[in-house]
């Protein structure tokens, strides 16, 4: 179909070009066609992932306050902006937390994600009834969650430390007010909402494995750690791939969980570069800081993203 | 498979809709370029004639309620149609600014007073009284309140401050007096601990909460915002840090907002509170809780209670039409009239700007006498720093969090004094 678009020729014309068929001309049209057909996205990209993207650059050398939105002046200070942020030493703490809580985020929600995937693709009883709830804190809204994790982690009259308790087990762990424990609570919190996403990537990547590999093995008398390690992890490593770069990109720029467990508190212990560019842009109405502190975000997640380019390369070949 | 199509003769219908559809490439590029720049454009809409916006923070059902009788009676009056936009109170700023920028603004904005300097400074404001506003009967405290260096951009209808509420079965069973002084606060909450129950609770929760609740303590006790590194500062989060210790205030207080606060007060969990009168509407709705109002202990008897004033005021943007600003304005004095002021105080349990409303109003509440009291001798939060509170209330929640976890109180506060001159 497509190709019987593009060699048709326009009326008037094509008693001639029937008779010579001019290959370059051809070429070009199939050429534009193609350009034709990819224009809407990239427009669609440039404007709204591209423009953004280079306002924000662009806006992370301007002095853009309250002002700037009424005279639409935003005079170019150079790298104050720059400079001014990386002196605060708020965000050295929030670079370190938002890498604590990525890495811990990932690691948590992977193990268990993979190893719920594992344990679900054997056959059991209520099987699909089991793996649809454990999907309930994906379709949770994340505020929703927070706010009721919030609850459930309160010190006094949490349910978590009532339960610790008639356990025996203490029941007065500070989860949320202490600067110590903020951030692991926060962390364990993610961990809670980011394992069914796992799971269910992880447990199609399981289906795909051919069953004939582990007959294989355990015919060869093969034990189950033996075959998980020589056979379903290096089969799955594509798809190990792209969930933990997905992850990455979704825990690295985190936000509206640590709004609502923390508001980036105590004592700014759980301030992430998310919270420190809401806060620059949007309590102090900073923008140019905000601006850098996005920026970084955005480079970090870059630096992932070329890994995971290259990354998805080296499978194809 | 392209013979089929070359022998097709000219002008036959098929062909030229092939060659329509080729060339059709180019316009569709130019379509989704028009389309995006459409959806762009689509925010500055035009201004109906006779229809005027409010933009507030009335989300909840109640205010949202109150505050549409009150426009349909300003409506009437004035002949005009005044539509209500509610907005999460976090967002109104940010949402004004965009606006400022898409030359969309609504025709009134009620501001948090603590945020109102920030927009005024960015030239976002009318002066009311070029609007034919008047400031009589209005006490100098909430003139200023609504005035960004001298300039009165704000007419308040209510404001509000934090008291001391008191769960009155509790202190009358453990034989305890409304205590007036931070010792007796102190010895009070101690005495009133016990259980599940706390002797007081307050929120130092890490947003303009915490630092609302902070500001008596700190003024009271002759500390200020624009020297937070001030032994009289130091004093006042010393004096938190020691009900913590005692184990009168939870250790949850870091974490908790005034909602949560109130929360656990009504749940019996606190004997005492700090809040304020917005809180009253869902504290009558526990029909057995007894509870009393007072004056906020001060650091020695005698001294006088300095509260935080609180509350929104009703500005006018700046949108270049004259003629939509004075009826902007004639609406922001309707709304904010002695006798809708009343009535609006009534509603939501805050006290009248005007003076002649307030002792209308402490006539017809009585029990929140102790409330009109503190008013009075209340203080703006951006009197002193105008659009600089912000990146100040940013600090302080810093400081006074780890101060509250563990930290000495100089050393947290002399940092945030640090981070507040630094503009960090």
């Amino acid at each position: 179909m497509t190709t019987s678009i593009v060699t048709a020729q326009a009326p008037g014309k094509a008693s001639r070009t029937a008779a010579t068929p001019d290959p370059a001309r051809l070429r070009r049209r199939r050429r534009l066609a193609q350009w034709g057909f990819v224009a809407p996205a990239v427009v669609f990209m440039l404007l709204f992932f591209g423009y953004p993207l280079v306002r924000n650059v662009v806006m992370s050398f301007q002095h853009f306050t309250p002002k700037t939105f009424f005279t639409g002046d935003a005079p170019f200070n150079g790298a104050d902006n720059w400079s001014h942020v990386f002196q605060d030493p708020l965000f050295g703490k929030a670079l370190w937390h938002t890498l604590v809580f990525t890495a811990g985020s990932l690691l948590g929600q992977f193990c268990i994600g993979l190893a719920l995937a594992v344990f679900f693709s054997r056959r059991f009883p209520l099987n699909g009834v089991l793996r649809s709830l454990i999907l309930l804190p994906w379709l949770v809204p994340m505020v929703v969650s927070g706010i009721v994790w919030r609850r459930i982690l309160d010190q006094d009259t949490g349910v978590l430390n009532s339960f610790l308790d008639t356990l025996g087990l203490g029941g007065h762990t500070p989860w949320l007010t202490s600067p110590g424990m903020a951030l692991l609570s926060v962390i364990l919190v993610n961990i809670w909402i980011g394992i069914p996403f796992n799971m269910v990537i992880l447990y199609g990547g399981l289906q795909e494995i051919p069953k004939e590999l582990y007959e294989a093995a355990s015919l060869d008398g093969a034990p189950a750690w033996r075959t998980f390690r020589s056979i379903t992890l290096p089969m799955l490593k594509p798809v190990i791939t792209v969930v933990l770069v997905l992850g990455f990109m979704s825990t690295v720029k985190i936000l509206d969980l640590i709004l609502a467990l923390t508001d980036g508190g105590p004592a700014d212990a759980t301030q992430t570069l998310g919270t420190l560019t809401y806060q620059n842009s949007f309590v102090r109405l900073d923008f140019g800081a905000g601006a850098v502190v996005g920026n970084v975000l955005i480079l970090v997640s870059a630096v992932f993203a070329v890994f995971y380019l290259r990354a998805n390369r080296t499978e194809g070949k | 498979m392209s013979k089929r199509f070359n022998r097709i003769p000219e002008r036959s219908p098929v062909a030229r809709r092939r060659g329509r559809s080729r060339r059709a490439v180019a316009p569709l590029t130019a379509v989704s370029v028009l389309v995006a720049g459409a959806a762009l454009t689509g925010c500055g809409e035009q201004r109906d004639g006779d229809v005027y916006t409010v933009m507030n923070s009335s989300t909840d059902e109640t205010y949202h309620r109150w505050d549409a009788e009150a426009m349909a009676r300003c409506g009437t009056r004035l002949g005009v149609t005044i539509e209500q936009q509610s907005v999460p109170a976090a967002q109104v700023m940010t949402k004004a600014l965009r606006m400022a920028s898409s030359k969309s603004l609504p025709d009134i904005v009620q501001f948090d007073a603590s945020e109102m300097p920030t927009f005024a400074e960015a030239g976002g404001l009318v002066d009311l009284k070029t609007l034919g506003l008047s400031t009589r009967d209005i006490p100098q405290g909430i003139v200023n309140f609504g005035s960004y260096k001298g300039t009165y951009y704000g007419a308040a209808r209510s404001v509000n401050t934090l008291a001391l509420f008191y769960n009155k079965d509790i202190l009358d069973q453990a034989g305890v007096k409304v205590p007036t002084t931070w010792d007796e606060l102190r010895k009070a909450a101690k005495k009133l601990t016990g259980g599940k129950r706390y002797g007081l609770a307050l929120s130092a929760g890490g947003a303009e909460d915490g630092v609302f609740q902070f500001t008596p303590f700190m003024w009271s006790n002759g500390g200020d915002e624009t020297r937070l590194d001030g032994p009289q500062v130091a004093g006042a989060l010393d004096y938190w840090k020691a009900l913590l210790a005692d184990g009168s205030l939870s250790k949850s207080t870091v974490s908790w907002t005034q909602a949560d606060v109130n929360d656990q007060f009504m749940a019996g969990n606190a004997a005492m509170m700090i809040n304020g009168p917005w809180q009253v509407e869902t504290l009558n709705t526990k029909k057995s809780l007894h509870w009393g109002i007072a004056k906020i202990p001060v650091p020695r008897a005698g001294a006088p209670s300095v509260g935080p004033l609180g509350g929104a005021v009703l500005t006018v943007p700046n949108t270049g039409d004259k003629a939509r600003e004075k009826r902007a304005g004639e609406i922001v004095a309707c709304l904010a009239s002695q006798k809708e002021q009343l009535t609006y105080a009534l509603n939501s349990w805050m006290v009248p700007a005007n003076a002649k409303a307030a002792a209308v109003w402490r006539t017809r509440v009585p029990e929140l006498d102790a409330l009109a009291d503190q008013v009075a001798a209340a203080r703006s939060r951006t009197a002193k720093l105008g659009a600089g509170w912000p990146s100040v209330s940013l600090a302080l929640q810093s400081a006074f969090q780890s101060a509250l976890t563990g930290q000495s109180s100089e050393a947290a506060l002399k940092r945030a004094q640090q981070r507040a001159t630094s503009g960090n």
